[in-house]
């Protein structure tokens, strides 16, 4: 149970840190914001206080010295100045560092926390003060601890006058399980004293008339009285006098005289029960205090719940909505499964077709619809916002401008567009690569900027726009833009084109995402290596998405991912070679267009197709995995764009749409090219997945091949 | 019938921890986020004790307390409160509030039922 309670500690650490995140990077803009001061207390807080409770004493410490900071930038005593941001962020991540390391792998630099604390202290004005104050707090709880233990040797009789004020019942106090509570303490004697209750017409139940004399003999000592007491100590009159030492005291059994005992109790001497009406006339005023205050109090506290209700309503809908955490393996095992279902369904529509009963043909109907619903709202479950993904590039570009003397901006549009949860994860580290290339290649220096007569502070837009079944994901700086002509130098220096090749700007654009291709003169830190777009590339193959690059000299450039929503279960078109079964994507599917014999005779074996006056090259399937067997009379060109361009890819028959649930080949076929997956069909034939990408690109360097030699 | 507790907390590591060991004290709990969220569930619910966090999100211990305690239907359920060592000033706060208790943070599931037994008997 603890091992679980760490793990929800420590998911839930890691969520606060993300948001302790973005609510500093947005303090950091509007420094004065008293509700995102508050974000970051109550983030640090729980942080600290759950922190402690499950064992991770180190990170509760730490993080304890960061609160004390926020806590004066809350109560109005410190500014949140850019210096505390940085510092307070360095110590976000030093907190994540330490819940990395509490799972055993690796260990926390301790002097770095030494320095954020020392680097936190210098800012503190009073820190002093506070500090000393600890110093009593602290010196004064052994000392209670001491009068404890000395009193536990023996067992000591004392006289506990308990006298609630009348107003008990009000704070939810029940005064029964504290005499309960006394009597476990040790044997006693209790005397409830109910004159003071009025007559049954005048009573009111809520109000608190009793009050109680106990007699305890107890070895617990005064201080395990008194906390049986400690919530109502100052609402209460208590007093608590020893009676007997527990020791012969002189004459054994012979006790003191009534009228001494009543005047010691304060029962009877008359400037003592002046002192009582005092402080009953004390008691009644703090009454009325607490009847006037408390109305004013919730009606104040309503109406500030109300007002900041309804302005965090809109913005916090969705984090305060109602869910539950499910582990991510859960909704992966439940997509595969409605994926099985999805397939098992097309056989029974299959079946039903075939059989020509009416019937049964309803009933698959109605499961073809109802499973339809299912694999929606399944793949609904699993899609994200790609805020989240966004909020994490605020970091990397405040700190990337930072080493690199520039000043740029990130901003996001579109943050609310989902994802599906695995095409997102694998989005981050191509976002990266592109944002980088933007703050490193794109955006110039704030003086050279000046000079060009575009703002110092340069902008990077990040935006995510639906498109059908795909995400648009741009990635738009405002910065010099690509220099065409050094791409085709480089481009011919490293033998990707040769210096005679005719190219149009787009085509030498996307040279840019050819392994090995680096424009940057020198290399930095950053990204310069020459690695960076080619990796992007894959990324976004492996995704099924495509890159599309626009760029105008001195405005800036725009990279463009197109990516599917989901990965699980795509939209295809199934085709057929021979016996063999094919998927190609629907999504890139423009046309299909029919090849006769005629045709591929008049391109005299160029493969080419005259499409209404355009010319577009295709690729024969039959010939590209080697099929055996003679291709009918007339065959189909499915034409595809295929990396912004049309490709035209030949097959026997084309069978039709086709809900593709895909599932990855075995690792023995895991490198076959030009197939990146697999289906099952309504009766169980396998249907391969083509990479058209690939295709094309492994066709085309045939084709380079062929013409060179 | 056993006895109901609620437990406020924006965390769930401590919800989680409170309702365990209240659980395997024989109490049944409520769960709740914050006091915005514990207001909605006591709408009606028989709840025979609270125990709420003070450092939460849309409404907080202190704003729960004056609220429940303006409810009739609540208005003498016993609310213990969650507090820090350098929260004393909220913890007064809380206290003219009307809360019955608190508990300070971190605590042991022991000390939960110890204050749980001293409130609600």
């Amino acid at each position: 149970m603890t091992d679980k309670l760490r793990e929800t500690y420590k998911e839930e650490a890691y969520e606060l840190l993300a948001e302790l995140e973005t609510s500093l990077l947005e303090l950091e803009e509007n420094p004065d914001n008293l509700e995102l001061i508050g974000r970051v207390f109550r983030a640090m807080h729980t942080i600290k206080g759950s922190g402690a409770m499950f064992g991770f004493d180190d990170i509760a410490a730490f993080t304890h010295e960061v609160e004390t900071i926020f806590d004066l930038v809350r109560n109005g005593k410190l500014n949140a100045t850019k210096e505390l941001i940085d510092l307070t962020l360095a110590a976000r991540d030093q907190i994540r560092a330490m819940l990395d390391a509490s799972d055993g792998n690796g260990a926390v630099d301790a002097a770095v926390s030494e320095t954020i604390v020392a680097g936190l202290k210098r800012l503190a004005p009073t820190s002093d003060k506070t500090e000393a104050q600890a110093a009593i707090s602290s010196s004064q709880k052994p000392e209670v601890k001491d009068s404890n233990s000395g009193d536990k040797t023996s067992e000591i009789t004392y006289r506990i006058r308990f006298r609630p004020s009348a107003d008990l019942f009000v704070n939810g106090t029940n005064p029964i399980p504290l005499l309960n509570e006394l009597r476990e303490l040790g044997s006693s004697r209790v005397i409830a004293h109910t004159d003071a209750i009025p007559v049954l017409e005048d009573m009111n139940p809520e109000i608190c008339s009793t009050y109680w004399d106990i007699i305890l003999t107890t070895d617990k000592g005064i201080n395990a009285i008194k906390d049986v007491f400690i919530f109502v100590e100052d609402s209460v009159e208590l007093k608590i006098e020893v009676i007997d030492q527990g020791w012969a005291d002189g004459e054994a059994g012979d006790y003191k005289k009534l009228g001494q005992i009543l005047t010691e109790r304060g029962d009877v001497k008359s400037e003592d029960i002046d002192n009582i009406l005092g402080r009953q006339k004390r008691l009644g005023e703090l009454l009325v205090d607490a009847g006037v205050a408390r109305p004013g109090q919730v009606a104040s506290a309503l109406v500030e719940q109300q007002h900041v209700k309804e302005i965090r309503e809109k913005r916090q809908t969705v984090e305060a909505a109602a869910s539950i955490r499910v582990p991510s393996e859960r909704l992966d095992s439940m997509v595969n499964l409605v994926g099985e279902l999805v397939t098992v369904q097309a056989r029974l529509t299959q079946a039903a077709a075939l059989r020509k009963d009416p019937e049964l043909a309803a009933i698959a109907e109605e499961v073809e619809r109802l499973s339809g619903d299912l694999r929606d709202k399944t793949m609904s479950i699993r899609m994200l916002q790609i805020g989240t993904t966004f909020s994490k590039f605020k970091r990397l570009v405040r700190d990337l401008s930072k080493e690199l003397g520039k000043e740029i901006e990130l901003t996001t549009s579109g943050a609310e567009t989902e994802l599906d949860k695995t095409v997102i994860e694998k989005l981050n580290d191509p976002l990266v690569h592109l944002i980088r290339n933007c703050i490193d290649h794109g955006i110039e220096s704030p003086e050279e900027r000046e000079k060009e007569g575009k703002p110092r502070i340069g902008n990077v837009h990040l935006s995510a726009v639906h498109s059908g079944a795909s995400v648009l994901i741009d990635i738009a700086d405002d910065g010099k833009g690509l220099n065409a002509a050094a791409i085709r130098a480089k481009a011919i220096e490293k033998g990707l084109i040769s210096a005679e090749a005719a190219l149009t700007e787009k085509e030498l654009f996307n040279l840019i995402l050819a392994p090995g291709f680096s424009t940057a003169k020198t290399v930095t830190s950053v990204s310069g290596r020459g690695v960076g777009m080619d990796v992007v590339k894959r990324a976004i193959d492996e995704l099924r998405g495509s890159i599309e690059i626009s760029s105008w000299a001195g405005q800036g450039s725009t990279i463009t991912l197109k990516l599917p929503l989901t990965l699980a279960i795509i939209e295809g078109l199934l085709v057929r070679i021979s016996g063999n079964f094919f998927v190609l994507p629907l999504s890139s599917v423009e046309e299909c267009v029919e090849l006769t014999r005629e045709d591929s005779e008049r391109a005299h074996g160029r493969n080419m197709a005259n499409v209404r006056g355009q010319i577009i090259p295709y690729i024969r399937l039959r010939d590209q995995f080697m099929i055996i067997g003679e291709p009918p009379a007339i065959e189909q060109i499915v034409i595809a764009r295929v990396d912004g361009n049309r490709v035209g890819f030949v097959v026997d028959g084309v069978i039709g749409e086709h809900q593709t649930v895909i599932k990855s080949l075995g690792r023995a076929y895991r490198d076959v090219e030009g197939i990146s997956g697999a289906t099952i069909l309504g009766d169980g034939t396998v249907a391969l997945i083509l990479d058209t990408s690939h295709l094309v690109a492994t066709a085309t360097l045939e084709e380079q091949t062929l013409v060179q030699t | 019938m056993a006895k109901v507790i609620m437990s406020v907390d924006d965390s769930a590591s401590i919800r989680q921890m409170v309702s365990f060991t209240l659980k395997g004290a024989g109490y049944d709990v409520i769960e709740a986020v914050d006091g915005k969220d514990a207001l909605a569930k006591l709408n009606g619910a028989t709840v025979n004790m609270i125990v709420t966090d003070l450092n939460m999100p849309n409404l907080d211990g202190i704003g729960l307390i004056k609220a429940v305690r303006a409810t009739p239907a609540h208005k003498f359920v016993p609310i213990v409160m969650l507090t820090t060592e350098s929260q004393d000033s909220k913890k007064q706060e809380g206290k003219s509030a009307g809360a019955t208790g608190w508990i300070v943070k971190p605590f042991k599931p022991e000390q939960l039922i110890a204050v749980v037994k001293k409130v609600l008997g």
